[in-house]
């Protein structure tokens, strides 16, 4: 570590505040400031996720055998899912798909897609929570074109306030709302740009 | 008279360029006031309590660097401090060499623009990958980015159709989706086969040490998914005092910048990867940058540290519109960039004092900051600098203002000049002698002369007692 440099900085930073008659006070502010117009009363969580998700063009998904009819709908047969949750999914996947539980990040476009599990949503924006402690491969749940996340109603926060000051103690936490995309050039809309281009949030009780 | 340099490029711009700029900024302040007036019941009180949450930051930076470097520490962090841009291109390097690696990819960070890093280790014969799909045009194109959020606003389709095919990534074609794919496929093989993976970051949040990353297209997240080592460029300015801050800055960022409700890649990241985890750094490094920062606390105009970098004064300002980003020859372009980029150039300020001089001051770009930067006052107050500095770019096409100043201060040569107003409301317009003025009035009809109203009505305004006019109160 560069020493010289850390004192250089700080003793500046000391001598550019020290002329200073007062500083200026911490704001405290009320929770109320951020709600958005749209908030209700007593709102059901995975409804008004679904309304969110759906606007940022991401697809709620409700159970096992939807997925594996969408999917099939739209010829995605090979993919990776999440070892711990294979279990409860395999019976409901016919034997046209082939899944493995191993991400072999030497061959990542042959996976079309990738099941991973969320650890947690936000409902007003129409976020999925990922986490190194809940999602079993990084790689997984952004190199195949479709990510399925397996969600749980429990686990969705109402808003934004609520679940960045309920933050998982996890190295790497990352907000997912809708699919990669880029308006890069001339401001028009491209989805999957480096990630899915398709994120689904399958709720799986 | 000379033009000012920004005038001079702005009038020498091709029409699609600034087609392409005004339309694309115009699209971003739209989005931008309908997502805040549409979600909040009071989003100006928002941008007003998260600049006041900013500049409590920038006036006690002496307690909180300590603090996060602290935090940074207990998470596992390897913290760097460099003062110049020269020293943290350095500290990259160093990390680099330590490991032996020969690649990066990097996601887009306006600080290490400011360093020129990837030009840095290019010529230190190590490859380094813009991954924004943007900044990797600009990076093929050897160009500059010319928006801090959309860097090729002044780039149309087919331009970057040629600069692929030229690059190698397949036949001319303009369908941006073609282009994107082609990037995605491209590019995910950087991702695999680098070393490092380099970031900058939004916020770092002094209570936990988190910093937090934003992108759209995921590229940060895929550097931190195929890599082994992650490197921050952090400029010293970016912290806020608490976690709960973030869900305000968070909620500001996104809809100022792009008019999303939140962008779509938003990373809160702590420290190495997990051990569980198969995917990511196993090492994690955060520089703090300076590079002029501690100057511009010293002066008089330490608000502009408030920046969050949403680029939403650059879509609302008249000047940049016209002018587009390359006109403001810096890294910052648009009324952030008039005044942070001739703070920045340190002893070559008087070569960006123009700068704060490309405004008409109507006030725009403080009224949509999410951090409330009161960027008219201190473009005045830089104005100010430049003259005292007797800066030659700050002095070109300042119309002399002597003559007015002798008429303006005696009623006699004052009453005279008004009558020579009144005159021209007789004359044709043609037969004066004025370039500007028949330039105007060749698309527009000259109002009627309206001087000397003010003086009668001053003269004869009603007074409920006379008595009462101090000086203070007749302003």
């Amino acid at each position: 570590m560069n020493t010289t440099d850390r004192e250089a900085i700080l003793s500046r930073v000391r001598g550019a505040l020290a002329p200073l008659p007062r500083r200026a006070p911490l704001p405290d502010w009320e929770t109320e400031l951020i709600h958005m117009r749209t908030r209700r009363g007593d709102v059901d969580a995975w409804a008004l996720f679904q309304e969110r998700l759906r606007l940022v063009n991401g697809l709620p998904l409700e159970g096992a055998a939807s997925l594996v009819t969408w999917l099939e709908q739209n010829g995605w047969t090979r993919g990776y899912c999440d070892p711990e949750l294979w279990p409860r999914l395999q019976a409901a996947f016919p034997a046209t798909f082939t899944v493995e539980t191993t991400f072999d990040r030497g061959r990542v476009d042959d996976y079309q897609f990738g099941i991973t599990r969320a650890a947690g949503a936000v409902a007003e924006t129409g976020t999925l929570i990922l986490t190194d402690g809940a999602t079993s491969s990084r790689l997984a749940a952004l190199a195949p074109w479709v990510h399925i996340a397996v969600l749980q109603r429990a686990q969705i926060h109402v808003d934004l306030q609520s679940a960045v000051t309920s933050l998982a103690d996890d190295s790497n936490i990352v907000f997912c709302t809708g699919p990669s995309k880029t308006a890069d050039v001339e401001g028009i809309l491209i989805e999957g740009v480096h990630g899915p281009g398709q994120q689904v949030a399958l709720l799986l009780e | 008279m000379k033009f000012q340099q920004i005038d001079q490029f702005a009038a020498g711009l091709r029409k699609e360029t600034r087609a392409s700029v005004y339309d694309g900024s115009k699209k971003g302040y739209d989005a931008r006031t309908k997502t805040l007036f549409d979600h909040f019941e009071d989003p100006d009180r928002l941008r007003r309590v998260a600049g006041e949450i900013k500049q409590h930051v920038v006036e006690n930076l002496d307690t909180y660097l300590p603090q996060v470097e602290a935090k940074l520490r207990a998470n596992g962090v390897i913290v760097h401090w460099a003062a110049t841009a020269e020293a943290a291109n350095q500290a990259v390097l160093s990390i680099m060499r330590a490991r032996n690696a020969k690649k990066m990819v990097k996601a887009k960070t306006m600080v290490s623009e400011e360093t020129e890093l990837a030009h840095f280790l290019e010529k230190e014969g190590i490859e380094c990958v813009e991954t924004d799909l943007g900044e990797f045009i600009i990076q093929i194109d050897g160009d500059h980015p010319s928006h801090i959020v959309k860097p090729i606003i002044h780039k149309n389709r087919r331009e970057i159709a040629t600069s692929f095919e030229k690059h190698g990534l397949g036949a001319y074609n303009d369908d941006p989706q073609t282009i994107t794919r082609r990037a995605r496929a491209h590019l995910r093989n950087k991702y695999l086969e680098a070393d490092v993976g380099l970031t900058g970051a939004n916020f770092i949040s002094a209570e936990s040490g988190r910093l937090v990353l934003v992108t759209n297209e995921g590229n940060s997240r895929f550097c931190l998914a195929a890599t082994k080592c992650h490197i921050a460029m952090v400029g010293i300015e970016k912290i806020l005092p608490r976690d709960r801050d973030l869900a305000l800055l968070l909620n500001l960022l996104a809809r100022s910048g792009t008019g999303q409700q939140l962008t779509v890649y938003t990373e809160f990241i702590s420290g190495p990867k997990s051990p569980a985890q198969p995917d990511g750094p196993e090492e994690m490094h955060v520089i703090l940058v300076d590079n002029g920062r501690t100057d511009v606390l010293a002066s008089d105009c330490r608000d502009i540290l408030r920046c969050i970098r949403c680029g939403a004064c650059l879509n609302v300002c008249p000047v940049y519109r016209q002018a587009s980003g390359h006109a403001y020859r810096s890294v910052y372009p648009g009324p952030v960039g008039a005044v942070l980029s001739p703070l920045l150039a340190g002893k070559k300020f008087p070569e960006l004092a123009d700068l704060p001089k490309a405004s008409t001051l109507c006030g725009a770009c403080n009224e949509v900051c999410p951090v409330n930067i009161p960027i008219p006052d201190l473009l005045l107050r830089l104005r100010n600098k430049g003259k005292l500095e007797k800066s030659e770019a700050a002095a070109a096409a300042t119309p002399p203002m002597g003559g007015w100043a002798v008429m303006a201060s005696q009623p006699a040569a004052w009453k005279f000049a008004l009558i020579g107003g009144k005159i021209i409301d007789h004359l044709p317009h043609k037969f004066i002698p004025v370039p500007a003025l028949q330039a105007w009035t060749g698309k527009r009809t000259l109002p009627d002369w309206k001087g000397g109203e003010f003086r009668k009505w001053m003269k004869n305004r009603p007074r409920p007692n006379p008595a009462l006019d101090t000086p203070e109160n007749t302003r």
